[in-house]
């Protein structure tokens, strides 16, 4: 056929935007389910300690309360299931964390639940609590592995003799807070029981998964859970797997008999959902006077909860980032009395590679060398951790080819040299690197006798725009008009499938589509291009192939360059532009790439400035818990961006070409618009977010040391 | 009240917030409840024309008013399936996930209504003079004017692009001050 590629790399609309904009998609919360019931989860006061007494009375005297559930009348979960401990809601008195849900009340109004939750009274015994996270905390430990599944202490050559040895060195500590996920649709569930079969309408990255976790933890076949997630108000990490309001549906709906809803307020977000652990990070660069690196020792500081060894892979990138013959890379964690953190987009890498960069950045300066061949310098021929080939790395090209478009070259390095009006402006760049991941998947493809062609898979689309790849995919490796194709995901039922995270998706999914569609064709010819009564079915997997590929360092890279502004007075900073340049393989629709990339970009500047959990010591919770004390990026944050991508091929990768492009874009943001704030200031600031406080007093500590270079245009700034 | 054109009459809890009519009595769940504290938009939608947060609104103090939500607005537009503002999210990809769109659109609509009768915001030159119409918006008076309205997975450049081209804004849209391609993409 010659209509082979005619859909992959076309700039196709969304094939679900109709559905969006129109109000017409459902999700999880919106399924129409028949004499629902409403869940509403009362919360611990305490951050450690025991729950003594649930009196349910004052709730259960009120209209429309059906049932108050504690711990000692939930139903039992099965205590072997692999899963966290965070998982196992109601089946303990024990208090692990502030906000810990401790009862919920069944109600058949929204009203009467909430109103019965708080009409519901608890007593503790209250344990002394310790929140927050400390580089001396004596109960830190190396983490066993993180969660890329690599070791928390790896070295290589001698990495003390080296520092001892290096001629020009940088030795600086950068923190990260706690970010909080926060994706606009808050997580929900409607959970329904017929007999022993559980049917659950969930937020959900990834049906199949989230099926054999809640068939563990229920005690039932994986066949006797359906897990829906048809549209998804956006995930980043935090609806990789269910959390515990998915499990309180769950119970609630068996213990009453009849469906039940969540849907977590924004408040209780903050409290219930996962958020990226904060992280304190000591990076120390030794180099020849020449920029060669001739050691680089990062050891990143994370929590955990008490009962959850959780630790974000916040060293890996480092590991392989640049050429340096000795390293050591670690991940500490402590144990506090805190909700386990988890996933939270490009898990460790967005706070790892912000602290390597700004500290990339520190060597430049230190070298006086430009920071964009400094890394160049550093370019490693293979991956100087696993000593593997690359299958692609396109860091340098993406570096250059920025340059270019930034208009780098015509950049004053020094810093506090460019002033327009009270505005201190500067300029920054620092690379971008995600892992690789394909995981196995299958895939259906059918042929109908009319005509048309269904191709099934568990995927999930939270926004990414899988739903409109997998389309084109799927439409190319049949050889026929969009018009004949549908497309089904979101279900569990629809076959084993990784999940929507680790921006293995498109490569992972789009593989086991291309090749269910291209054993059909072949299928289909065998009956001389005629589809059979009753068309004709092939079930794909990849299992095998993904074990196959040939054994690589898969990476994508990317540089991240930044323009900001800082008003000299009020210390405000504005990102006047950004640009993202990134090798990712092959684009399958280049509408929404442009999209993930310009997202992540704003995300990954949303956390340069904004964002920070405030943690209270004395309560042992967040105070800041709502949109008004959290803040994301809104329009007015956010200037135009500037996206591109080579052409990269990685033939090695998958026969779709593809990787994953959904993490990339964050991961190096912060760094290259905290080192543009040093640009234009002159002073660094190594704790994130750079919000107004910490802009002045850098900036009077800028104007102490006289880093702005006077009569640069415009009046002393009147900091003080 | 009327919503979408259609009148309704129904007995609801005094509690009860005009979002969790439309979307928990009604079924109109194209409203989305991303806050319920009038932080994120979401829940926008037009009352008697104008935008507003249902979510901060209680349904009984929308008695005898006119509501306008998502699944009506391509009816203000006449005889098109959809409103060009809807049109112009997606030409422009102004969404990814979808959950925040429902809200971003009716606020548009609302915005550019405003614009329409001259109202200033915080960034207008000449507060006292306004805006002649809203194809005198640019993209910085977007910006301002849409950040009731938030969106996790940042679709924000879509979403001005799609605003000021629904506004028929004309002339330089964007007053950065980089020199930064419109398009993106591959070389």
């Amino acid at each position: 056929m010659t209509t082979v590629e005619r859909c992959v790399g076309a700039p196709m609309t969304r094939v679900d935007g109709l559905d969006k904009v129109t109000g017409a998609a459902r999700y999880a919360y919106e399924f129409p389910t028949r004499d629902v019931s409403y869940v509403w989860p009362v919360q611990a006061t305490i951050a450690r300690g025991r729950v003594t007494e649930v009196d349910p009375a004052p709730a259960l005297a009120l209209p429309g309360v059906v049932t108050v559930l504690d711990h000692t009348n939930a139903p039992r979960l099965n205590a072997e299931a692999p899963a966290g401990a965070d998982l196992f809601v109601l089946q303990s008195p024990r208090v692990a964390y502030h906000g810990q849900m401790v009862a919920a009340v069944v109600a058949t109004s929204l009203e009467a639940a909430r109103e019965g939750a708080a009409a519901v009274r608890v007593s503790y015994e209250r344990e002394p609590h310790d929140v927050v996270l400390r580089a001396d905390d004596e109960r830190l430990e190396i983490a066993e592995t993180v969660t890329d599944g690599s070791p928390g202490l790896v070295e290589r050559g001698d990495a003390d003799a080296a520092w001892a040895a290096a001629p020009v060195r940088v030795d600086r500590t950068y923190t990260t807070p706690v970010e909080h996920v926060s994706p606009m649709e808050p997580h929900a569930t409607i959970a329904v029981w017929d007999e022993e079969r559980l049917t659950l309408f969930n937020s959900d990255q990834g049906p199949y998964m989230s099926a054999q976790l809640m068939s563990a933890l229920f005690g039932i076949e994986l066949s006797a859970v359906e897990i829906v997630a048809e549209y998804i108000g956006g995930g980043f990490g935090s609806k990789g797997i269910p959390r515990s309001p998915t499990v309180l549906a769950a119970l609630a709906a068996r213990a009453v008999g009849r469906p039940v809803k969540i849907a977590l307020t924004r408040q209780q977000m903050f409290q219930l959902i996962p958020y990226r652990s904060p992280t304190i990070q000591r990076v120390r660069l030794g180099a020849e006077r020449d920029g060669r690196l001739t050691v680089i020792q990062h050891e990143s500081v994370q929590q955990r909860s008490a009962l959850v060894p959780f630790a974000d892979q916040t060293v890996s990138s480092t590991r392989m980032m640049y050429a340096a013959p000795n390293a050591r890379t670690t991940v500490k964690v402590a144990p506090l009395d805190v909700m386990t953190p988890a996933w939270f987009r490009a898990p460790g890498h967005t706070p790892g590679m912000y602290a390597l960069e700004s500290a990339v950045d520190e060597l430049a300066e230190a070298l006086g060398m430009d920071p964009i061949e400094l890394r160049i310098r550093n370019e490693p021929e293979t991956d100087p951790d696993s000593g593997k080939p690359f299958s692609s790395r396109g860091l340098v090209e993406c570096l250059r080819t920025g340059a270019a478009r930034f208009g780098w070259a015509d950049r004053d390095p020094a810093p506090g040299s460019r002033r327009e009006g009270p505005w201190l402006i500067g300029t920054g760049v620092a690379a971008s690197h995600h892992p690789d991941y394909t995981f196995p998947s299958s895939a259906v493809a059918r042929a109908e006798a009319d005509g048309t062609y269904r191709v099934r898979i568990g995927a999930a689309d939270l926004g990414t725009g899988a739903r409109t790849a997998l389309t084109q995919v799927a439409a190319d490796a049949l050889g026929i008009p969009l018009p004949r194709l549908r497309l089904e995901i979101g279900r569990a039922s629809l076959g084993a499938a990784p999940f929507a995270g680790g921006s293995l998706g498109t490569a992972s999914w789009g593989w086991a589509v291309h090749k269910a569609c291209r054993a059909l064709r072949e299928e289909l010819d065998t009956y001389g291009g005629v589809v059979p009564d009753g068309g004709l079915e092939v079930r794909a997997s990849t299992t095998e192939d993904v074990e196959r590929r040939a054994d690589l360092s898969r990476h994508t890279f990317g540089a991240q360059f930044a323009q900001v502004r800082v008003d000299g007075d009020t210390g405000e900073v504005r990102v006047d532009r950004m640009l993202g340049v990134f090798a990712a393989g092959r684009i399958v629709n280049p509408h929404t790439a442009r999209s993930q990339f310009l997202g992540a970009m704003t995300m990954g500047l949303s956390m340069a400035l904004l964002e920070v959990g405030e943690v209270d010591p004395v309560f042992g919770d967040f105070a800041n818990h709502d949109f008004a004390g959290y803040h994301i990026a809104a329009h007015a944050d956010v200037p135009k961006l500037d996206v591109m991508w080579l052409e990269e091929t990685d033939n090695t990768s998958n026969p779709v070409g593809a990787k994953g492009i959904g993490e990339l874009g964050i991961v190096g943001a912060a760094a290259a618009i905290a080192n543009a704030f040093h640009h234009a200031t002159g002073e660094r600031v190594r704790d994130l977010p750079i919000r107004v406080e910490r802009s002045r007093e850098a900036l009077r500590a800028a104007r102490a040391a006289g880093k702005h270079r006077p009569g640069a245009g415009g009046p002393e700034p009147r900091v003080g | 009240m009327r919503i979408n054109g259609t009148p309704h009459s129904m007995t609801i809890d005094n509690r009860t917030t005009l979002l969790d009519v439309l979307r928990e009595r009604l079924g109109l769940t194209g409203s989305k409840k991303g806050c319920d504290h009038g932080q994120c938009g979401a829940c926008t939608v037009l009352l008697d024309g104008e935008r507003v947060n249902s979510c901060l609104m209680f349904a009984v103090t929308a008695e005898d008013r006119e509501i306008v939500s998502i699944e009506g607005v391509a009816d203000l537009a006449d005889g098109e399936a959809l409103h060009p503002v809807q049109r112009a999210f997606l030409d422009h990809d102004g969404l990814q996930c979808g959950y925040c769109t429902p809200g971003q659109i009716c606020s548009a609509i609302g915005a550019l209504g405003e614009a329409g009768r001259g109202w200033p915001s915080h960034v207008t030159e000449d507060i006292a003079a306004g805006v002649a119409d809203a194809s005198a918006l640019d993209a910085r008076e977007v910006r301002e004017r849409m950040s009731g309205n938030l969106c996790r997975c940042g679709a924000y450049n879509g979403i001005v692009e799609a605003v000021l081209e629904a506004a028929g804004a004309q002339g330089p849209q964007d007053t950065a001050t980089a020199a930064t391609s419109a398009a993106g993409g591959a070389r």
